[in-house]
């Protein structure tokens, strides 16, 4: 379980994350929604110690981030962040094979050899794994990294915006993926989301924050609701039930 | 490209630059040399093609770690004030210290290129706008300025003959007891072996390695220290070689990729092997006189430069 206690962040005089709390489930989705500058992408690169907080505590399966070792930490919990472009020439294989540099320091055993072909057909990536990430589409590029990820083998998986500049056909692949590395491999996985259909339709859990503070947080169906999306967003947004799935009608 | 190839090439162009020169040489020769053959061969010839194999090798691993780290294909010692910087190094070692032994020399140009360098990404981190080429240009505009400060203080101390020595690039003035400096770049070049892919993740930006539990300040330090110490050595020998830490790794990474586990030797030898081709063009072209090496790199690799430039476009 990630447990975040009363964590803050301040840039200047602002507050970008002011006085959080929350407890992240093991073994479910679980969504940050809320609108640009709420801090969810602050809050979660906290969480993955990729920016030092100010104050506060984030406790992964009980012990303090700063007290893990980094590299034994880079076991346990990885993070996508949304700028994961590069402009190295790599082949999948390769970036998957990074996932493995924890273990190994970058002199991969054959047992790390297996866990990155592994990855790479997890992700249907073998017939294309040598080719160079600049010659994929971003849907491609976007299952190599979560390829990565899975070749990392950590227990919770954080994802910041997976769905930036994925068209829709892409966008359902990758949910569905994350989808299918909770029930099958049974990660715990974090994204932070701008669809709010997305999120409701895939995730377990949702958090809303606004201006730094998280404002409602609950499971799907109860935050996915005409009152606590005003809330929210500040915006008015129908919602109907279609196969299912509550969609939110916000469109015009 | 193949590596065999590649060494095929660097084994064949070694052989040919031994026997290239104004004093007869022959392959013949070798079973029965005159006293003046072995002089020859032993105190010029041989020096000269370790120092050229060793300036192409390190001068390009140099390149290919520097655009790792700062993730921009043009940026090499010459292109972010590093040679520059090692160059006000060795002028500041001759203005106090008149005698200097080339250890010495080496120590203070070190300490300069390698301060040159960190003020260099330094810069690079304050700048928001990080478009491709503006980066290099901010390199050469700093290493300009470093570069103006040398020249003051040359002027002012009468060493600008000195100076202009080191701005050009030269084997001919490469003898046995003149050279040795540069085995040291040997064991450096292991090192940034073994640090091969710790540099591609650092290249991967620094979520990306704190994501896989990589200290990336400390392997940053670590390649900046292996290029400031190739280059201090290389400039104090050799002098300046340009374009060739920007157009070897370019030209590898088109084959190869940008994995440094996989471009690192392909990038080491094709290095030597070109400046072993300009080095014995540079012989032969108005032999018995020599063009000095940093002008035929330099016309090969302009030429080289532009292409890369223009595909670069391309590809956008």
């Amino acid at each position: 379980m990630i447990e975040v206690k009363n964590v803050s962040k301040t840039y200047g005089a602002k507050y970008v994350v002011e006085d959080v709390s929350v407890s992240i489930q093991k073994g479910k989705i679980t969504s940050f929604i809320g609108a640009n500058g709420a801090g969810k992408s602050t809050l979660i690169s906290m969480i993955t110690r990729l920016i030092s907080k100010d104050t506060g505590q984030v406790l992964i399966d009980g012990k303090e981030i700063g007290q893990w070792k980094s590299n034994d930490l880079a076991k346990k919990i990885s993070i996508l962040k949304q700028s994961n472009h590069t402009s190295l020439r790599l082949t999948i294989r390769e970036l998957v094979s990074f996932g493995r540099f924890p273990y190994s320091q970058g002199r991969l055993t054959p047992e790390d050899w297996t866990f990155v072909d592994e990855a790479i057909a997890y992700m249907e990536l073998t017939d294309i794994q040598d080719k160079y990430l600049d010659q994929l589409s971003g849907g491609q590029k976007q299952r190599a990294y979560i390829a990565m990820v899975i070749a990392q083998n950590t227990d919770y998986v954080l994802l910041d915006e997976p769905l930036n500049n994925l068209d829709m056909k892409h966008s359902v692949q990758i949910m569905k993926i994350l989808r299918r590395l909770v029930d099958e491999l049974g990660k715990t996985v974090v994204i932070v989301i701008h669809d709010i259909n997305f999120a409701s339709c895939y995730s377990d859990y949702i958090v809303a924050l606004k201006d730094g503070k998280i404002v409602r947080e609950g499971a799907t169906a109860e935050i996915i609701d005409h009152h606590v999306l005003q809330e929210v967003y500040g915006m008015d947004i129908r919602i109907e039930e279609i196969n299912n799935h509550k969609i939110c009608v916000y469109f015009a | 490209m193949k590596k065999r190839y590649l060494i095929i090439a660097l084994i064949v162009l070694s052989i040919l630059s031994i026997f290239v020169g104004v004093r007869d040489l022959k392959p013949s020769d070798l079973l029965h040399l005159t006293e003046d053959q072995a002089q020859i061969l032993f105190v010029s010839r041989i020096p000269r093609l370790i120092s050229i194999i060793i300036a192409g090798v390190s001068m390009s691993i140099c390149g290919l770690i520097m655009q790792q780290l700062t993730r921009n294909k043009f940026v090499s010692p010459t292109t972010a004030g590093t040679m520059d910087s090692a160059r006000l190094g060795i002028l500041v070692a001759l203005m106090l210290f008149t005698t200097a032994s080339p250890l010495l020399k080496m120590g203070v140009a070190f300490v300069f290129a390698l301060l040159g360098t960190f003020v260099f990404m330094r810069i690079l981190e304050k700048i928001k706008f990080k478009d491709t080429i503006f980066i290099p240009l901010v390199g050469l505009m700093f290493g300009n300025i470093i570069t103006s400060i040398s020249t003051f203080f040359a002027y002012k101390y009468d060493l600008i003959q000195n100076m202009s020595s080191w701005l050009l690039g030269d084997f001919s003035m490469i003898l046995k007891g003149k050279y040795e400096l540069m085995y040291i770049t040997v064991p450096l070049v292991i090192v940034a072996y073994l640090y091969a892919s710790k540099f591609t993740v650092a290249g991967m930006g620094e979520d990306f390695s704190r994501n896989l539990g990589m200290n990336y300040r400390r392997v940053v330090n670590i390649g900046l220290v292996l290029v400031a110490l190739m280059t201090s050595s290389v400039i104090l020998t050799v002098g300046v070689i340009p374009f060739l830490g920007l157009i070897i790794p370019n030209l590898v990474s088109m084959y190869r990729g940008d994995h440094l586990k996989h471009s690192l030797f392909h990038t080491a030898v094709l290095g030597a092997v070109f400046v072993l081709f300009c080095d014995i063009l540079g012989r032969i072209v108005i032999y018995p006189y020599e063009i000095p090496i940093s002008l035929t790199v330099g016309i090969l690799g302009s030429i080289i430069f532009v292409y890369l430039l223009m595909r670069r476009k391309a590809y956008e």
